[in-house]
């Protein structure tokens, strides 16, 4: 039960950090009309923070079945 | 390859492979394989998130709004991350009380209410139908693109085709047929349907293939990879416009508004309650879903982008619409077989969506809206049907026919009118407004009936005026003027800036708008009603039942808020009804063995059997008519509120107790472990004095020997034996005079003689009685003890005991060679303070405390354990504390220790 608690803590926290990712004021640092590597920086950084949001997903639920 | 039999043949190949899996899936159910048992197949499922207007409906947003189509997704992805504090609960709650819909679990959480559950069903039917619509419009609109290759026309072109020669009337009832053969083959308690999750995994990988295909195909076979179509698409102004979005607040609370949207669409949407909820096999899966899902968005939004640049580089402005970009693309690259698979992964995309929405939607039709009516009726049909199990699996192919009818009449004569994605929001902003009722009721016991119908009645009220029936007056059924002017000509009530609130987006987006003002009035109806009404007992029970789902022992036992009198036979006969005599025998014998029943015919028609034979209703008729069902047949007393509170207090008591119990054994385990503490250190203790009580009398004993053995010694060696037996004799005495002092100390019989002493007269006699051993070591001494010390109370000789002690352990911690040790008097207050000091190895910091703990030595590495009983520092401490004082040590290894303590002065001083 604690390690559902603990896992279930780690996530709300993605959430939130999910939640400062996707929106503003964040969002603003990323909203200029740039290139990076070739890609607009927006959406290099849209791709880039919802993988890392997946990935920490991931790790949070893998192993253990 | 392209003409219109191929196309037809390959599309309807496609249904009948879906056809095929389902058949297999169901099949394989049946054997009890499943095939859908495991988290890749539960996360494809949930893909039946994306249709068509993910497939066609994304890159016509992006050419519109660049990031816009993103939120749609990254929404589902933050609501992921909460499936385990939220969808799991959901779950949990949806198995445990058979809940097969929306609508059921809404209706059931607020007292197994009718009218909710009819509500939530009107909601969903009128918010979903255009969604489906959509659907048909882009299975319908593709056709018409591919059959007219390889022109490429706008996707506009469906002027006026009869009904009976427009293909998308045909596939919408082939999709009836399929929703039909797999959705109600029979009437399962359960509500799951393997075959079609198992058609919709495999259309989700269907579709996500075309759309990766032609992703692949556009980026690299028409450009030269991403950096060559940003680079491209960069140099035109028109597109790099898209590169970012507007920075101004109403398009950022849009952006946030969209994700929130979603958040709650993917929970809510009844073809995603259905496969995550009800379809879900194991909770357990969730674990591999919650991130597999969001990673499929992910994938299949990679290349939205590219699609996007390479078509409005490829198409002059406005030749094309960027709905169908991609389907165009590679159409006019004249890859016809890509396009064909193209075209069959949106029909996938489309189908999906409409098999299962189809399904739930008639799920909630027959059990919330029509069996309540049905149930209410006194005709003689319904009381004395003997099996009424057909009439509900026809009631629900109706419905699905029904659902489709209107999704087709829909797109007929409105959705054709309007863009792909406004449809989609439309629906998703509908369905958020089951936010609060769900949301709330599952983490809230406080929201009641009341406040979910005033919050759910009137979010709706709002959306339908601010987006649904602006979205009428566009397609044309009536006149429009009240978007622009107002009704009545009132400014401040143009739906698409209610009160003057204008965000979104972009400036022509009004999804925001509606989401704000319906969710703000939802929200504000639901805290309100729940706060200012009563819940009723069964209110209440189904509230704690819903928070509490995952305490170990429930709140409340349901058999316990049931009183009244029914018979078995009766019970049995209103369960045939519905499930048919034969499963409802192997329902009884199933409940009779779980429950230790010789027999069906033993089991009686108590609360326990009354809630199991409701709950069997429950899966098939839903919560709220099930209650009505079995109240029907059971005379049942009404239980008071009061009753409830009762029962809810008793278990909370209950509760309560064991914490405390818990508690005490916490505490008397940890009392138990130091008593075991205690005793490992009493036995090292036993064995250190009984080691340190040999060592003299095995000496005195040899010298004993040799001299009785040799009587002739010379008479100085004589005196030097007899002055070691001496020695240790003394030693033996004072180690039993401390172990004695000691136990005396430790049971409290200890006689101490209080008179008024001078300091200096204790120092001095101490120093005295250890002169010979400072000097044994030539150990350099050194005294500061101020002149007029003022006399303290205490017992004279345990204080020089004290000093003794202290100043014998400083000689022995002192190294062999430049020993020093200094000692200190002062007064410090109104005590008197004293400090003995040696430069000795120190103590480590973790050891200061406890030397003072009785049978406590400290063993130093190399040195083993220095020699003495360990009482000494525990002695001390006790005289010291019987005369009020405090001792402690202050020391850092390697650089000696200081033993200090303090006595409190003479009063009469």
């Amino acid at each position: 039960m604690t390690r559902d608690k603990l896992k279930n803590g780690r996530l709300v926290a993605v959430f939130l950090i999910g939640l400062v990712l996707f929106n503003y004021p964040l969002l603003s640092l990323f909203n200029m009309d740039r290139l990076f590597l070739g890609v607009p920086l927006f959406y290099v950084y849209m791709f880039a923070a919802w993988l890392a949001v997946i990935v920490l997903t991931a790790w949070i639920t893998r192993g253990r079945s | 390859m392209l003409q219109t039999g191929v196309i037809l043949l390959c599309s309807f190949g496609y249904i009948g492979i879906l056809f095929a899996i389902a058949f297999y899936g169901d099949k394989a159910a049946e054997s009890g394989r499943s095939i859908i048992s495991n988290p890749y197949i539960y996360a494809l499922s949930l893909a039946v998130y994306c249709t068509a207007w993910t497939f066609y409906g994304s890159v016509g947003r992006a050419a519109e709004t660049g990031v816009g189509f993103l939120p749609i997704y990254i929404g589902p992805t933050l609501m992921m991350t909460l499936g385990w504090l939220v969808l799991r609960k959901i779950i949990r709650i949806s198995k445990s009380h058979s809940i097969t819909s929306i609508a059921d679990f809404i209706a059931s959480r607020y007292g197994k209410s009718s009218v909710l559950g009819g509500i939530v069903t009107v909601m969903a039917v009128v918010g979903v139908v255009p969604y489906i619509a959509l659907q048909l419009k882009a299975i319908s609109a593709s056709y018409l693109l591919i059959k007219h290759y390889p022109h490429l026309g706008s996707a506009q072109l469906f002027s006026d085709i009869p009904v009976f020669r427009d293909t998308a009337f045909y596939v919408a009832m082939m999709l009836a047929v399929f929703a039909i053969a797999f959705g109600t083959r029979n009437l399962e308690a359960t509500e799951r349907h393997e075959g079609i999750v198992a058609a919709i995994a495999f259309e989700s990988i269907v579709k996500l293939l075309a759309f990766l295909a032609v992703g692949i195909f556009v980026t690299f076979g028409l450009f030269r990879g991403f950096g060559d179509i940003f680079s491209r698409a960069g140099a035109v102004e028109n597109i790099r416009r898209l590169w970012t979005m507007d920075t101004s607040a109403a398009a950022y609370s849009g952006w946030s508004m969209y994700i929130f949207v979603s958040m709650m669409a993917v929970l809510l949407l009844p073809r995603q309650f259905q496969v995550a909820v009800v379809e879900n096999v194991d909770e357990k899966h969730l674990d591999k879903a919650i991130w597999l899902f969001p990673l499929y968005l992910l994938a299949i939004n990679i290349f939205v982008l590219p699609v996007t640049f390479g078509g409005l580089l490829r198409f002059a402005p406005g030749s094309v619409d960027a709905d169908t970009f991609v389907l165009t693309l590679p159409m006019a690259a004249h890859r016809e077989g890509l396009a064909l698979f193209v075209f069959i992964g949106g029909l996938s995309a489309a189908t999906g969506m409409v098999i299962v929405e189809t399904m739930a939607l008639s799920t909630m039709i027959c059990n919330d809206l029509v069996m309540p009516v049905l149930l209410r009726i006194p005709h003689p049909f319904f009381s004395r049907q003997k099996d009424l199990g057909g009439l509900l699996l026809a009631i629900r192919r109706g419905s699905i026919v029904l659902i489709l009818l209107m999704g087709y009449a829909y797109f007929h004569f409105i959705a054709r009118f309007l863009a792909l994605v406004s449809i989609g929001m439309v629906s998703f902003t509908a369905v958020a407004q089951f936010a609060p009722a769900v949301i709330g009721g599952i983490f809230w016991k406080r929201g009641t009936r009341a406040g979910a119908l005033w919050g759910l009645v009137g979010g709706f009220g709002v959306w339908a005026y601010t987006l649904f029936l602006p979205s009428l007056a566009e397609a044309g059924l009536f006149s429009g003027r009240f978007i622009l002017e107002g009704p009545w000509g009132i400014g401040l009530l143009r739906p698409y800036q209610l009160l003057g609130l204008d965000i979104g987006f972009t400036p022509t987006d009004h999804i925001a708008n509606a989401v704000c003002w319906s969710l703000l009035i939802n929200l504000a109806g639901y805290l309100g009603g729940s706060l200012f009404s009563r819940p009723t007992a069964l209110e209440h029970a189904q509230a704690a039942l819903f928070v509490d789902i995952f305490r170990k022992a429930p709140v409340v036992d349901r058999t316990s808020l049931w009183r009244g009198e029914t018979s078995i036979r009766e019970l049995q006969a209103l369960l045939a009804r519905f499930l048919g005599e034969k499963r409802t025998l192997e329902a009884l014998q199933q409940y009779a063995v779980r429950h230790r029943f010789s027999s069906v015919e033993k089991i009686p028609a108590d609360a326990g059997f009354v809630t199991y034979a409701e709950q069997l209703l429950a899966g098939t008729v839903g919560s709220a008519s099930a209650r009505v069902l079995v109240s029907s047949v059971a005379k049942e007393e009404p239980i008071s509120i009061d009753e409830v509170m009762d029962i809810l207090d008793e278990t909370r008591q209950a509760i309560a107790y064991s914490h405390r119990l818990e508690k005490l054994t916490v505490e008397l385990r940890a009392a138990n472990e130091r008593l075991q503490e205690l005793d490992r250190m009493k036995d090292e203790f036993i064995s250190t004095v009984t080691h340190e009580l040999r060592t003299p009398l095995t000496s005195i004993r040899s010298i004993a020997e040799i001299l009785s053995e040799n009587t002739n010694l010379p008479p100085e060696k004589q005196r030097a034996f007899s002055a070691i037996i001496l020695k240790e004799s003394e030693r033996l005495s004072r180690l039993i005079a401390q172990v004695l002092d000691f136990q005396k100390m430790d049971s409290g019989m200890m006689e101490w003689r209080v008179t008024d002493i001078d300091a200096l007269g204790v120092i001095g006699d101490a120093l005295n009685a250890t002169r010979q051993l400072i000097q044994e070591k030539r150990i350099h001494l050194e005294t500061f003890v101020a002149s007029d010390l003022p006399r303290v109370r205490g017992d004279r000789d345990r204080l020089i005991q004290v000093m003794v002690n202290l100043i014998s352990n400083a000689v022995k911690f002192c190294p062999d060679h430049g020993g020093r040790i200094v000692i200190r008097a002062t007064t410090d207050g109104d005590h008197l303070r004293v400090e003995v000091q040696d430069n000795g190895i120190g103590i480590q910091p973790e050891d200061q405390k406890i030397i003072f703990e009785k049978f406590r030595q400290i063993r130093h590495s190399g040195r083993g354990r220095p020699p003495g009983s360990g009482l000494g520092l525990a002695i001390v401490k006790s005289i010291i504390d019987h005369h009020g004082g405090r001792i402690w040590v202050e020391s850092r290894p390697g650089q000696g220790a200081t033993f200090c303590f303090t006595l409190p002065l003479s009063r009469n001083d």
